[in-house]
C-alpha cells in the first residue's frame, strides 16, 4: 500500500482500460502521423539535394541564374581549363545533371536524370555502392542505377542493356537508398555517356564542380574564380543544397504540403488526446469535488490531471516509436524514405508531452472551476 | 466545553433581485469540542448549506463564522483549502471514495493532502483502519465492501489529518439500520471518547439518540434545539 500522487494519476487512467486504450490509440495515431510526415519531410529534403550533399564538392559552377540542380544550363567546357588554371583549385571536374527519357524493355518511355562525372576524379560519383565497380563507368555506355527503382526501370539484372534516347547502356551496378525527389530516378554514368544521353554538345557541360586545395578558404577561392570567369556563378556546396532544397520543398509546395499534414497530425492528436482526458476527468469529477472539499488546492488536482497526461503521453511515445521505426525500415524499399533522426525522434518526446498536457487544460479549466459544495449533493 | 464552532447571525442568499433565496436566516449555533449534535429539518430547509458555510465551502452572505476561534469571514479563498486540511474532517452521504484506491490508499490520500507520505502515510491510515475495525480490509477497494465499510473507510478518511470538527452529511441515509448504528456509533465515540466536535445532517430518527443536541432547522432558522438522550 504506497500511495504516490502518481499513483492516483495512474490508477485513474488504468481504471478504464478501453478509454485508456482510446487515448494511447489517439496518441499513437498522432505521433506516427507527426513522425511520418516530418520524416517524409527531412527525406524530401535530403533526396532534393542528395547529388550535391555526396558530390564531395566545395563549389559548383553553374551557368548564370540557375537557381537549382535540376535546372542547370549547358555552358562552354573551356571554363574547365580557367579553373583548373586558378590557383587553390586542388582537382576540378566537369559534370551533368539533366533529365532524359528511359525506355523499359517493354517499349513504355520513363523519365530519368542522367549524372554525368568523370569516374577519374572523386567528384560527383555514385555512392552506396551495393552491386558493381564505379571504376566500370569509365567504359563506354556502363550505367549504375539505384535498385529501388529496378521495376521502375524494367531492369532485372546486372549487364542488362538498357536504352536511353536512342543510346544504348548498360546497367553494370547498383546503388541502394539513392532516390530522386522528382521520381525520375538518377542514372550514373561517365561525362561523354552522359553527354550522349542528355543531348548536351560535345564542348558543352553543365556544371563544373570543384575541390578546393588544401588549406584554401572556399570563399576565397570562389572570389579568384568570379575574377576569371563570365556568365556563370559560383555557390558553395552548402548553398546550391540549400537553394535547391528551398526550390522543391518550398517554391513548389511540395514541402508545405507535407508540413500541414504534420501539423495536421498535432491537431488531431490534441483533439483526440484533449476529448479522451476530459472525459476521464468528468468520470472522476465527483472524487476531483471530493479531494476539494478535503483541502486539495488547485494546484494538486492540476498535478493529478497533468500527470495523467504525461503518463498518458510516455506510453503513447513508447508505442508511437516502435510502429515508427517499423514504418521507418519499411520505407527505406520504397521510393519515398522516412528519415527519423535521433534529435527527431527526441523531440518527438517533448511535442508529445507539449501535446498530451495542452489537451490536459482543458480538464484542468474544468477542474478549476468544480464548486467542491457538489460534494454534498447526494 | 471549547467551543469549537461559533455561529452568529449567519445569513446566506443565493442569486439576487427578484429571484434571491434566503437559505439561512440570522442563525446562530455554537457546538463543543466532545459534543455530537444532529442537525435536522426537512429537505430545504438550509441544513447543508449551514454545514457547507461552516465547513469553508461556501462563504455566507453575512454574519460571522468562527473554527477554533478563527473568524472565517473574511479570510481570502486560496486560504480555505488549508483550514479545511487542518480543522475539518468531512463524511459524505454517498462515501465518496476512490474507486480506483484501496481503503488504506483512500485514507493515505487525505494525509498526501497534508503532506505526509511513505512509510509514515501507510501507519497512519493502517492505524485508523483498525480504529474504525477494518484492520483486515487495508488493500479491498470500495467495489469490494458494504456500504457500512466504506463509510466507516470514508471516517477514518475524515480523521487522518486529525481535525477537531468532523461534518458528516446524511451519513446513514445509503445504509442499512445495523450499519447505520455502527457508523453512529463509531461517530459518537470520535465526539465523546476523542473529543471532535460532531456534527451531523440527518433525517434519521433513529439516529437520535446518539445525539448530545439536536437542533432543528426550517426555512434557514433555527427553529428549536433540545437536549439529546446522549448529553
Amino acid at each position: 500500500m504506497r500511495l504516490r500522487l502518481s499513483e492516483l494519476a495512474w490508477r485513474n487512467l488504468v481504471h478504464d482500460k478501453i478509454r485508456l486504450g482510446v487515448t494511447l490509440t489517439g496518441i499513437v495515431f498522432a505521433v506516427v502521423l507527426i513522425v511520418v510526415q516530418l520524416g517524409l519531410f527531412l527525406g524530401f529534403t535530403a533526396a532534393t539535394s542528395g547529388l550535391i550533399d555526396h558530390s564531395g564538392a566545395d563549389l559548383w559552377i553553374t551557368a548564370a541564374r540557375v537557381p537549382y540542380i535540376e535546372q542547370g544550363v549547358p555552358f562552354s567546357e573551356r571554363k574547365l581549363s580557367t579553373v583548373l588554371g586558378t590557383p587553390g583549385v586542388a582537382t576540378a571536374t566537369k559534370y551533368i545533371a539533366r533529365f532524359t527519357q528511359w525506355q523499359r524493355p517493354d517499349g513504355r518511355q520513363e523519365s530519368v536524370q542522367v549524372v554525368g562525372f568523370d569516374p577519374d576524379h572523386p567528384l560527383g560519383g555514385p555512392w552506396n555502392v551495393v552491386e558493381g565497380d564505379p571504376a566500370d563507368l569509365e567504359a563506354a555506355d556502363n550505367i549504375f542505377i539505384d535498385e529501388i527503382y529496378k521495376a521502375k526501370l524494367g531492369v532485372t539484372h546486372r549487364g542488362q542493356i538498357v536504352e536511353m534516347r536512342g543510346h544504348r547502356a548498360r546497367v553494370v551496378g547498383f546503388t541502394r537508398g539513392i532516390r530522386s525527389f522528382t521520381t525520375s530516378p538518377y542514372v550514373f554514368a561517365s561525362f561523354k555517356s552522359a553527354q550522349n544521353y542528355a543531348t548536351v554538345a560535345e564542348d558543352q557541360t553543365v556544371f563544373i564542380l570543384v575541390k578546393a586545395a588544401p588549406g584554401v578558404a572556399v570563399e576565397s577561392l570562389r572570389a579568384r574564380l568570379l575574377a576569371g570567369l563570365r556568365d556563370v556563378d559560383i555557390r558553395t556546396n552548402a548553398e546550391f543544397s540549400r537553394m535547391t532544397q528551398i526550390y522543391w520543398m518550398f517554391t513548389t509546395g511540395a514541402g508545405i504540403a507535407v508540413l500541414l499534414a504534420a501539423v495536421l497530425g498535432l491537431v488531431v492528436g490534441v483533439v483526440v488526446v484533449a476529448q479522451t482526458i476530459y472525459a476521464t476527468t468528468m468520470d472522476h469529477l465527483r472524487e476531483y469535488g471530493t479531494l476539494k472539499a478535503m483541502g486539495a488546492t488547485n494546484g494538486y488536482l492540476y498535478r493529478v490531471i497533468i500527470q495523467q497526461a504525461v503518463i498518458s503521453a510516455v506510453i503513447g511515445y513508447v508505442l508511437a516509436m516502435a510502429v515508427s521505426h517499423f514504418v521507418v525500415e519499411g520505407s527505406q524499399r520504397g521510393g519515398a524514405a522516412i528519415l527519423l533522426p535521433a534529435p527527431v525522434a527526441v523531440g518527438m518526446l517533448g511535442l508529445t508531452l507539449v501535446m498530451c498536457i495542452g489537451a490536459a487544460l482543458v480538464s484542468i479549466n474544468t477542474v478549476t472551476r468544480l464548486d467542491p459544495a457538489m460534494v454534498f449533493k447526494g | 466545553m471549547e467551543r469549537a464552532i461559533e455561529v452568529r447571525e449567519l445569513t446566506k442568499t443565493y442569486a439576487q433581485g427578484e429571484a434571491a433565496t434566503r437559505a439561512l436566516d440570522h442563525v446562530d449555533l455554537d457546538v463543543h469540542r466532545g459534543e455530537l449534535i444532529l442537525l435536522m429539518g426537512p429537505s430545504g430547509s438550509g441544513k447543508t448549506t449551514l454545514l457547507s458555510i461552516v465547513g469553508c465551502i461556501l462563504q455566507a452572505t453575512s454574519g460571522s463564522v468562527k473554527i477554533d476561534g478563527r473568524e472565517i469571514g473574511g479570510l481570502a479563498p486560496k486560504a480555505l483549502p488549508q483550514l479545511r486540511r487542518d480543522h475539518i474532517g468531512f463524511v459524505f452521504q454517498g462515501f465518496n471514495l476512490f474507486p480506483t484506491l484501496t481503503a488504506a490508499q483512500n485514507v493515505a490520500l487525505a494525509l498526501d493532502l497534508k503532506g505526509v507520505s511513505g512509510r509514515a502515510a501507510r501507519e497512519r491510515a493502517s492505524a485508523l483502519l483498525e480504529q474504525v475495525g477494518l484492520g483486515a480490509k487495508l488493500d479491498a477497494h470500495p467495489a469490494d465492501l458494504s456500504g457500512g465499510q466504506k463509510q466507516r473507510v470514508a471516517i477514518a478518511r475524515a480523521l487522518a489529518g486529525d481535525p477537531g470538527i468532523v461534518l458528516a452529511d446524511e451519513p446513514t441515509a445509503a445504509l442499512d439500520s445495523s450499519s447505520g448504528h455502527t457508523v453512529m456509533a463509531l461517530l459518537e465515540t470520535l465526539a465523546h471518547q476523542r473529543g471532535r466536535a460532531v456534527v451531523i445532517v440527518s433525517h434519521d430518527n433513529r439516529m437520535l439518540g446518539y445525539a448530545d443536541r439536536i437542533v432543528y432547522i426550517e426555512d434557514g432558522r433555527v427553529v428549536r434545539h433540545h437536549e439529546g438522550v446522549a448529553a
